[in-house]
């Protein structure tokens, strides 16, 4: 198991915020948009430098994505702003029309997804957005692990023309990607290379999956650890070479079961090559309040139940 | 563009408006005929647009430089098709394939079929005014003054997000920007003072810091005076908001004066019936 250390930890929505404060300075044509929401989604840089290329929209979401689509009319590449609920869920019509079917440039930027949002509770907690943003045509679906992959993930956004989802969180993580990577939407990345079960991980889950892995080599396990910060477009190359190797997979997310990752690999794994696959992810049902880590054990979404779910798989193996 | 020029035209998109309606049996012409003398105002008279050598009109999605035009109420698209294409964005023979499959003349708008002259979808309402001021936002940070315009229906106001627009528009600034209310009092369910009431249109949007006209919408001489006056208030600071008072199917009789025609086609005696009333001045289609 190739050894990873971290000397220092941050939110991903910081590393958003360093990505935005790079894209100001290199790119003219970058705007930003917020819902009530500047010191959570880290602009305050961005803002400051560039104060004629942001837009306040106060609570009102619908308005910005649509506002960001117009931007777009014109030559703009706007990122739109807020938590994961708002600027997901709660404005999925126009998203659906204003941005997707009408092909707008626009990045739907959102900070606190999933369970790691913690205290705020279920109201706050959305586990069905990669779904939903996958589901529509079109649309490209990020999800990064750190706070390095998310700067770069932002700043490779921006050069990419077509909508994107970009999901990140609130809770602080080990960085351990490199500074200054090149992000290469589409193309996953092999964490650790092994032969007897792949683990495709995204997000937060990523750390959790390194883990899991130093806890599998201990029982003599050899797992591959594949990040998969593109949910779409779906590297399926990289999911098939893998699981020909391993015989079996094992899918983390921060999301839920249903509609995430794991339907994904599942699907390219049915149509090309079947093989045993566990998931992990919240099994159809809310969240609720509590710390970031204790919401992380009790829905099953740390190293742990990667460990089980990764035993699972390989006891499947026929 | 004279006055008389300008109804002459209306005539005929208002031809192309129920040709379109019959041949596929569906769509809505009551809005449609109702907003026809706005959107020939708009696109033959008071829009600065480019416009090839040939009479022809190029279409590039950014608009850098000429005015825009964006349809919230997208359901009354033959309207906006028909200006379109008698206005040079594309062959009129192409309104034959209004609604039919493989057209690029969606039931509602959208560049998804890359159809000349059409920048955003609609359809699903109250998000027009919002992309609007979008757009009109990216003429600021460009430098263009440009105006862009807007038409949304009163039925839509009912929608949540047209506020949300209506508070940003005034709070931002966005002077460079014309909505426009196709006030014709019905909605699919009946009245407006029925359905969901608007009250005074005019007096909430002054609230939010409009700057409020009226127009009588099928009067063109009208249109053209209130629109080159809206053209004015750019750089005042706030945006302008049009309450334009129409009559839903205006220019066939026994289309006027109720909902009932808003989504509803015309069988062959009522398409004779209605052309009838429209002299053809450009050449049908």
């Amino acid at each position: 198991m190739k050894k990873y250390t971290f000397t220092e930890k941050k939110d991903t929505r910081s590393g958003f915020g360093a990505g935005m404060q790079v894209l100001g300075q290199t790119n003219p044509n970058v705007v930003a948009l917020c819902a009530d929401l500047i010191g959570s989604l880290k602009l305050d840089a961005f803002i400051n430098e560039n104060p004629e290329r942001f837009f306040q929209t106060g609570i009102a979401e619908a308005n910005m994505i649509c506002i960001a689509a117009g931007l777009t009319i014109g030559g703009k590449i706007p990122f739109a702003t807020t938590f994961a609920n708002f600027g997901t869920g709660r404005v999925y019509d126009q998203i659906r029309q204003s941005v997707a079917y009408s092909n707008k440039n626009v990045k739907i930027a959102c900070s606190h997804a999933g369970l790691t949002l913690g205290e705020d509770g279920a109201t706050h907690q959305i586990l069905e957005d990669l779904g939903m943003m996958k589901m529509l045509p079109g649309m490209t679906v990020i999800n990064p692990c750190d706070y390095n992959q998310t700067k770069a993930a932002t700043i490779a956004v921006a050069e990419h023309v077509g909508p994107v989802y970009l999901r990140f969180g609130r809770p602080v993580v080990p960085i351990f990607t490199a500074p200054d990577q090149e992000f290469i939407i589409g193309k996953a990345w092999t964490v650790n290379e092994g032969k007897d079960v792949s683990i495709f991980a995204t997000g937060h889950l990523v750390w959790e999956a390194i883990l899991a892995g130093e806890i599998l080599a201990e029982k003599g396990i050899d797992a591959e650890i594949i990040n998969i910060h593109t949910i779409k477009p779906l590297d399926e190359e990289a999911v098939l070479a893998s699981v020909r190797k391993s015989g079996c997979a094992v899918s983390a997310e921060e999301h839920q079961i249903a509609g995430g990752l794991g339907d994904s690999i599942a699907q390219v794994l049915i149509k090309n090559h079947l093989a045993p696959l566990e998931y992990v992810g919240v099994n159809d049902s809310f969240g609720e309040s509590g710390t970031p880590a204790q919401l992380m054990e009790k829905y099953g979404l740390n190293a742990a139940a990667i460990v089980e779910k990764a035993l699972k798989a390989i006891a499947r193996k026929s | 563009m004279q006055i008389t020029e300008l109804q002459s035209v209306a005539s005929q998109v208002r031809r192309d408006i129920v040709r379109q309606v019959h041949a596929c049996q569906s769509g809505h012409p009551g809005g449609s005929l109702g907003c026809a003398d706005l959107l020939v105002g708009l696109y033959f008279d008071q829009m600065n647009l480019k416009s090839n050598a040939d009479g022809t009109k190029p279409f590039d999605m950014n608009g850098i430089g000429e005015d825009l035009f964006f349809l919230s109420n997208g359901h009354i698209s033959p309207v906006l098709y028909s200006v379109l294409a008698r206005s040079g964005y594309f062959a009129p023979a192409e309104l034959a394939t209004f609604r039919k499959l493989n057209s690029r003349l969606q039931g509602h708008p959208t560049p998804h079929e890359h159809l000349e002259g059409i920048r955003i979808a609609s359809g699903s309402l109250g998000q027009g005014m919002s992309v609007a001021i979008g757009a009109a936002q990216a003429k600021k940070l460009n430098g263009d003054d440009s105006m862009v315009f807007v038409l949304m229906g009163d039925g839509e106001q009912n929608e949540g997000q047209v506020w949300e627009a209506a508070m940003y528009a005034p709070h931002h600034k966005v002077d460079n920007l014309v909505a426009i209310i196709d006030f014709n009092g019905q909605q699919i369910d009946g009245p407006t003072d029925k359905v969901m009431n608007n009250r005074d249109l005019g007096a909430k949007y002054a609230a939010f810091g409009w700057n409020i006209m009226k127009m009588n919408g099928n009067d063109m001489a009208d249109v053209v005076k209130v629109l080159s006056e809206a053209r004015t208030f750019s750089g005042s600071g706030q945006p302008t908001m049009i309450v334009m008072t129409t009559e839903m199917g205006a220019g066939v009789d026994f289309m006027m004066g109720s909902h009932k025609w808003h989504g509803v086609a015309p069988n062959d005696e009522q398409l004779a019936a209605a052309l009838a009333q429209l002299p053809e001045t450009l050449g049908d289609y």
